[in-house]
């Protein structure tokens, strides 16, 4: 991740800019050919697809609803504006902000546990334990929820013996708790990264400096944190934006989300150009606001 | 200097980390107001931890801690009246020059407009004066030091800890920073507790040094006593430079070399002690024969084994047969006679210059 770059912090001023410039571009240039396989794999599988959605935003559609590359118009575009995709965007948002800080205060407490066990071997099988669910399939994992949220699944019995919750499969708060299972491990292991980083003697300078063990966490640990704070929201917000399978088998019908709409617009209301006009300006949203972010100078730390 | 206040004040105390290892072993200590206290010994002797026992950043497994007569038990280091200059100067990455000096004022909640004026005093005292807004990233290591003594002085500690604080940086800054230090010392007149492994810095600051080994506090005293009186084989080869040769008492102050010859020497053991006699090589001279050599002392013959220039001084190994090699070291002056590799010399030095330690 760029943002978790070293930064040069030598002082120094270069002896001889002039040779400097020329080795840093040939430097540059051999990075560019290391990088060939890349470019054209991101190319072809990335950025044309990409293209190819783009496209079909200003496509037309048939009598069927099939898309037609011809008589190109902005139908797609302005059904934007529609009040329904307020409401999905508004609540979609609402999902991802929401799952995203959920995320991020469980994801710190857990990951600064793990930073600060003493023991290497201890801190490497807590870390395991965090990537294990991967191993076995999304999807799959997600049924086991639903099981789990059922009228019979365990998470409702325990809610009835202590009358707290009753079956919550198909409402928000059954998404929420996927969104959080399903997302948390990227949360988690950025921020390890940047609180494992931690200088703690820094810490200890706060202490010594008179601030308490609460004022040392706000003012030293957490601003040290934010490259993981910033590494780790980006990667659950951007999916739970869009999240898909969740809402879908978790969710129901009351509670569609922004992946699901574009989903529908390609299947069942067989809406192609909305469905790309949908994704694209998501897309150009999301692209604009990360380049902002950074521009912003969110790279001070 | 000494008023007879003491500043701060172990008693017994010990630091166990797990079950076996003893980092500090029942350590009693007095440092006075307004002293430059140095604990001297090499890596893993307990000195740092000593300095983080008093610091509040690690609590003693037994014993007690006071400064200025206060109790410390767990207080947390934020409430103790201590500051530390950290071994890595610990400057705060994310905050320029200005901010990280005047973080501990703040955490204090000091008024602003008292914050600005201590810490552009503090600044101006370790000559910094200028570079209030630079990221503390943007600093050689001697600046970064700099910050680091006035983040700590600008609250007016009672004592203030320094954890090696000059050594990542290179000889000549720091020889410079060692006197600036010293001044900077008397300058606000707290004691200074200062760790370090490097016994030439201990010596030329320090009012008193304690010598510390494998968490034992071997001795405390003055520079001249530590260096002139050593009390064992541990504190005399670890400050300064010094030979030694195995030996014998074979009656009161006499000490028999293995070669036969028989040399006068500090001791408190009794004859028929096996012994290692101690020397300093500076604190030797050589002479042609033996009418040369001034009566009354220590006499041994040899000849010059090998001869090293090092421009100030030369030093000469010279082999006495059996009894070993004496290492003697002769200021470079233009009086000074030198000898070759094959000349046959007498070792001559005075009886305070030689210790025997008891094996």
């Amino acid at each position: 991740m760029t943002m978790l770059r070293e930064q040069d912090d030598s002082p120094q001023e270069a002896v001889n800019p002039e040779l400097e410039r020329k080795a840093e571009r040939r430097e540059s240039w051999r990075g560019f050919f290391h990088a060939v396989p890349a470019y054209v794999y991101l190319i072809v599988f990335f950025v044309l697809p990409l293209f190819v959605v783009f496209v079909f935003s200003f496509a037309s559609r048939g009598r069927t609803g099939r898309p037609i590359l011809e008589n190109w118009n902005l139908d797609g575009w302005t059904r934007l504006g529609d009040p329904l995709v307020s409401t999905i965007v508004g609540r979609s948002l609402f999902v991802a902000v929401l799952n995203t800080f959920l995320c991020l205060i469980i994801g710190y407490a857990f990951a600064y546990w793990i930073a600060t066990r003493p023991k290497q071997s201890t801190r490497t099988l807590l870390l395991i334990l965090v990537l294990i669910p991967f191993w076995s399939n999304f999807l799959v994992r997600t049924y086991a929820w639903r099981l789990l949220l059922d009228s019979d699944g365990y998470i409702t019995q325990l809610g009835e013996w202590t009358g707290l919750w009753g079956r919550m499969l198909f409402t928000l708060p059954a998404v929420f708790l996927g969104l959080l299972y399903g997302f948390l491990p990227f949360m988690v292991l950025p921020l390890y990264a940047a609180i494992e980083r931690i200088d703690w003697s820094l810490v200890e300078a706060g202490r010594d400096l008179y601030a308490s063990g609460t004022k040392a966490f706000l003012k030293i640990t957490l601003p040290l944190s934010r490259p993981g704070i910033i590494a780790g929201s980006i990667l659950v917000f951007i999916p739970s934006l869009g999240a898909y399978v969740t809402p879908d088998i978790l969710g129901g019908a009351k509670t569609t989300l922004l992946g699901n709409f574009i989903v529908t617009q390609f299947g069942a209301a067989r809406n192609w150009p909305f469905g790309s006009a949908l994704s694209s300006a998501i897309l150009i949203v999301m692209v604009a606001a990360t380049i902002l972010y950074f521009r912003s100078g969110a790279r001070t730390v | 200097m000494t008023d007879g206040k003491i500043a701060v004040s172990l008693r017994g105390v010990t630091k166990r980390f797990g079950e076996d290892v003893v980092a500090v072993n029942q350590m009693d200590l007095e440092i006075q107001d307004g002293e430059f206290f140095s604990l001297l010994g090499p890596s893993g002797c307990g000195k740092t931890t000593t300095l983080r026992i008093i610091a509040g950043l690690e609590y003693p497994t037994e014993g007690s801690v006071q400064i200025y007569g206060e109790e410390m038990g767990l207080s947390p280091p934020n409430k103790r009246p201590v500051n530390t200059v950290f071994q890595s100067y610990a400057l705060f990455p994310h905050m320029n020059v200005e901010d990280n000096v005047a973080f501990g004022l703040r955490m204090k909640k000091v008024d602003e407009a008292e914050v600005r004026r201590r810490t552009d005093e503090a600044i101006e005292l370790v000559r910094l004066t200028g570079m209030e807004k630079r990221s503390s990233r943007a600093l050689s290591g001697g600046q970064q030091q700099r910050v680091a003594l006035a983040r700590a002085l600008v609250n007016q500690p009672k004592v203030l800890l320094l954890d090696e604080p000059l050594g990542a940086l290179d000889l000549k800054l720091r020889q410079a920073m060692q006197l600036e230090l010293k001044d900077i010392q008397s300058e606000v007149g707290i004691s200074f507790v200062y760790v370090t492994h490097d016994q030439e810095e201990a010596l030329t600051m320090s009012d008193r040094i304690a010598v510390m080994n494998e968490g034992d506090l071997i001795q405390v005293g003055r520079p001249e006593d530590i260096y002139e009186s050593p009390v064992d084989l541990f504190v005399a080869s670890f400050v300064g430079d010094m030979f030694f040769l195995p030996g014998e008492i074979v009656e009161s102050g006499t000490v028999k070399l293995v070669g036969g010859e028989t040399v006068q020497a500090r001791t408190t053991s009794a004859p028929g002690t096996s012994v290692t006699l101690g020397v300093r090589p500076e604190m030797l001279a050589l002479y042609g024969d033996r009418k040369e050599a001034p009566p009354g002392r220590n006499a041994v013959s040899g000849t010059v084994g090998r001869k090293i220039f090092y421009g100030e001084a030369i030093f000469y190994e010279v082999d006495s047969g059996a009894s070993g090699t004496f290492d003697v070291r002769v200021e470079n002056v233009p009086s000074a006679r030198r000898w070759d590799v094959g000349d046959t010399v007498i070792v001559d030095f005075h009886l305070e210059a030689a210790t025997a330690f008891a094996e």
